[in-house]
């Protein structure tokens, strides 16, 4: 099994999430993570997938991907073609005796405080899913009252933008 | 010119060339009915006794004409059966158009009278659906629905279209037809691969589907079978795309295939693949399906190439402008070995057939074939009576073999055969069985107002057949829910309907029996008497392989 981050460009139309979810759904592609947005024009939105499996059956999902007629455009990338990252927002408890290693290990990671309070702290952390991975674990040895994280978001290296490769 | 949403949706359906609709009216829809009512001469509705026999026959329509067929319903009930129809058309490929109305669209979401998300219910069985919101986006939406129904793997799109949108008015101007995409050849380096290994081959078979009936690509696959020396096959999508006669045709392959179509494609070395797909009632258990045989793939959808089995070589393109770019790359050469082979396969096919003088299956197909012209239409349902007549039935032209094949839809058969005799212009055939038969004879009294000439041959067994042959072989004989005991009296129905028809028992009767069908104006039933416990053969059992097939009662 190997992880896959494809981009997608659709049209930015009513339910075009649920078209793109759906088909994922009912053909049992297993998203582990999966973020949507508008992009630089109104008229198109961007998936993030990322997506576990071998390549045939990522060929598979890239092959179901283009027969949805809201699709505009597909890239896959990897870690040497793209940039991904993703967000993560965790509300620790504000312990007295934790509080200190708490603030060390967001200062190793980066992380920074967003919130303090008397009994809770919210850390915000940006980096590869596979860094929030490892910080999150980190906090395990702590009391973790509240994840959220987005799924990761992709942008490929250098001058070439999806929209370049509008193909449908 | 100004018009109301009712009036353009049934201005585009006349500017994009349809003058046939199938459809049931009701309170959401009704606008464009008295628009349909305004245009009568040049667009002619008909009106079926149940929404999904509209469907059906929209699909049928579509079939034999390689047009896109149109279907119109109201909103709720109206929609959603039309679902059946839908999913039929959508697993078959099949180019269609549903249009139906909903409530205004103040009221969308509050589940008013007759609402139905039919857009979310019909997500994963349509290439793609549209609600319209707006009047001034209705033309151009209708007019993408017609391209992308047609274009590429055809396929159903359906437009779902609120009251207030039927009413509120628009400037309409009518353009020219929707054009399907641009269809292209598969990549040179591909078609240069498959060439490759083309050439190499010693024992090849060609397999097609539905896809070379849609890209009309015959003329090239027969050209190729001949160059390389190759029998053809194909799966039920596939018949009538090659005449039945033809001397390379072994005829259907798969579950219950032809022996010597299934034999040559589990001894081949290579399988070329023509705008089909390997579904599990042709492969069987696919570790073991044809592991000698290279698989080279030619689709238009590059989704179905590595699907369910992988080819060494896949090409996505048109089927015909594929092989168009392949053929001059193919060497000439005879192959006696593998031909002399194939025509072992087919003398031991022959031992295998079914040749007693009673009224068998076969011989009640056998005797339809005699009726048959070159240009009619048989529609089937689906089940045992299917099989018989995907087996023995005898074509000449393409696009006349009416049946659900991927989604196996028992009650298609009675809308196809309408469709079909609307499509054809002329008389259709509707093989079926008491079975299926019974889920779709409302729509007889269809072919009765219309007047529309259809032979129903009824193969009637008074069980389920297909359910009871699987319970005979898998389940110890437990006739669980399988035998109808109905008492229904076919040619009495018939007339009571306003048709007629007559009940059969040996071949003689039913040879006379089909004259008269033949001859009638309208609809005309032929209740013909098999055994209940007939098997559809040869078989290979699900799941398993060609050292499975049963090709004999008691094997």
């Amino acid at each position: 099994m190997n992880r896959y981050t494809v981009a997608v460009l659709v049209r930015n139309q009513f339910g075009v999430l649920n078209r793109v979810t759906s088909m994922f759904r009912r053909r049992q592609f297993n998203i582990s993570a999966l973020t949507v947005s508008e992009t630089e024009t109104s008229e198109l939105s961007r998936i993030t997938v990322v997506f576990s499996g071998d390549a045939i059956e990522k060929q598979q999902l890239i092959n179901q991907l283009y027969k949805l007629p809201d699709v505009c455009s597909i890239k896959e990338f990897n870690d040497d073609n793209s940039i991904s990252c993703e967000l993560l927002l965790i509300k620790m408890l504000n312990d007295p005796d934790s509080r200190g290693d708490i603030q060390s290990a967001a200062d190793a990671f980066g992380a920074i405080t967003v919130d303090y309070s008397k009994d809770t702290i919210i850390l915000q952390l940006t980096d590869s899913s596979r860094k929030i991975d490892d910080f999150i674990n980190l906090m395990r040895d702590y009391t973790i009252l509240e994840i959220c994280r987005t799924g990761s978001v992709s942008l490929e290296k250098g001058s070439t933008t999806i929209r370049q490769t509008i193909n449908l | 010119m100004l018009l109301s949403g009712a009036d353009i949706i049934v201005e585009t359906l006349i500017e994009q060339g349809c003058d046939t609709v199938f459809g049931y009216p009701g309170g959401q829809i009704l606008n464009v009915y008295d628009s349909l009512y305004t245009h009568q001469e040049q667009i002619n509705h008909i009106l079926t006794a149940h929404e999904q026999g509209a469907a059906h026959a929209a699909d049928g329509y579509a079939r034999t004409t390689g047009k896109v067929g149109v279907v119109i319903s109201t909103s709720g009930p109206g929609a959603t059966n039309l679902v059946t129809g839908i999913a039929t058309a959508y697993l078959d490929s099949v180019p269609m158009i549903a249009i139906c109305g909903n409530v205004p669209t103040t009221q969308i979401g509050s589940d008013s009278f007759q609402e139905i998300d039919i857009t979310g219910i019909t997500l994963p069985i349509t290439k793609h659906n549209y609600f319209v919101g707006s009047v001034d986006k209705l033309a151009d939406t209708i007019r993408e629905a017609f391209a992308l129904a047609k274009s590429g793997r055809p396929g159903p799109v359906l437009i779902d279209v609120p009251k207030d949108v039927q009413i509120a008015k628009c400037e309409f101007t009518p353009t020219s037809p929707a054009e399907a995409e641009p269809l292209h050849p598969a990549k040179e380096k591909r078609v240069e691969e498959a060439a490759k290994i083309i050439n190499e081959s010693r024992r090849p078979y060609i397999y097609f589907g539905g896809g070379v009936i849609t890209s009309g690509a015959q003329e090239e696959m027969l050209e190729l079978a001949e160059l390389i020396d190759s029998p053809v096959g194909c799966s039920l999508m596939g018949l009538s795309g090659v005449p039945t006669d033809h001397p390379r045709f072994l005829g259907m392959q798969g579950m219950h295939g032809h022996y010597a179509s299934s034999m040559a494609m589990h001894n081949a070395d290579l399988i070329v693949a023509l705008g089909v797909r390997f579904n599990d009632r042709v492969t069987g258990n696919r570790a073991k399906f044809a592991t000698g045989a290279k698989i080279v793939h030619i689709d238009v959808d590059g989704s179905e190439l590595c699907k369910t089995v992988n080819a060494v070589c896949g090409l996505r393109g048109d089927v015909k402008l594929t092989l168009q770019k392949l053929l001059p790359l193919i060497e000439k050469g005879s192959k006696p070995e593998w031909a002399q082979k194939i025509s072992d396969f087919r003398t031991e096919e022959e031992g295998y057939l079914d040749n007693r003088e009673s009224l068998t299956p076969r011989k009640a197909i056998m005797t339809l074939n005699k009726h048959l012209g070159a240009n009619t239409a048989v529609a089937t349902d689906v089940g045992q009576h299917q099989m018989w007549a995907a087996q023995n039935l005898v074509f000449k032209n393409s696009r006349r073999f009416v049946s659900s094949g991927g989604l196996g839809t028992m009650g298609f058969g009675f809308g196809a055969a309408i469709g079909a005799a609307f499509g054809t212009k002329e008389r259709s055939v509707l093989v079926t069985g008491d079975g299926s038969f019974g889920m779709c004879l409302n729509e007889l009294a269809t072919a009765v107002t219309y007047n529309i000439p259809i032979v129903i041959l009824l193969l009637n067994n008074g069980v389920l057949g297909m359910v009871r042959q699987w319970q005979t072989l898998f389940f110890n004989k437990h006739y669980s829910n399988t035998i109808l005991d109905r008492k229904t009296d076919f040619p009495a129905f018939a007339k009571s309907f306003g048709a007629d028809g007559e009940t059969v028992t040996t071949a003689e009767e039913l040879d006379e029996a089909l004259t008269r069908a033949f001859n009638c104006e309208g609809p005309y039933i032929v209740d013909c008497r098999i055994d209940k416990d007939e098997f559809v053969l040869p078989m290979l059992p699900p799941g398993g392989s060609m050292d499975d097939i049963i090709v004999k009662v008691g094997d």
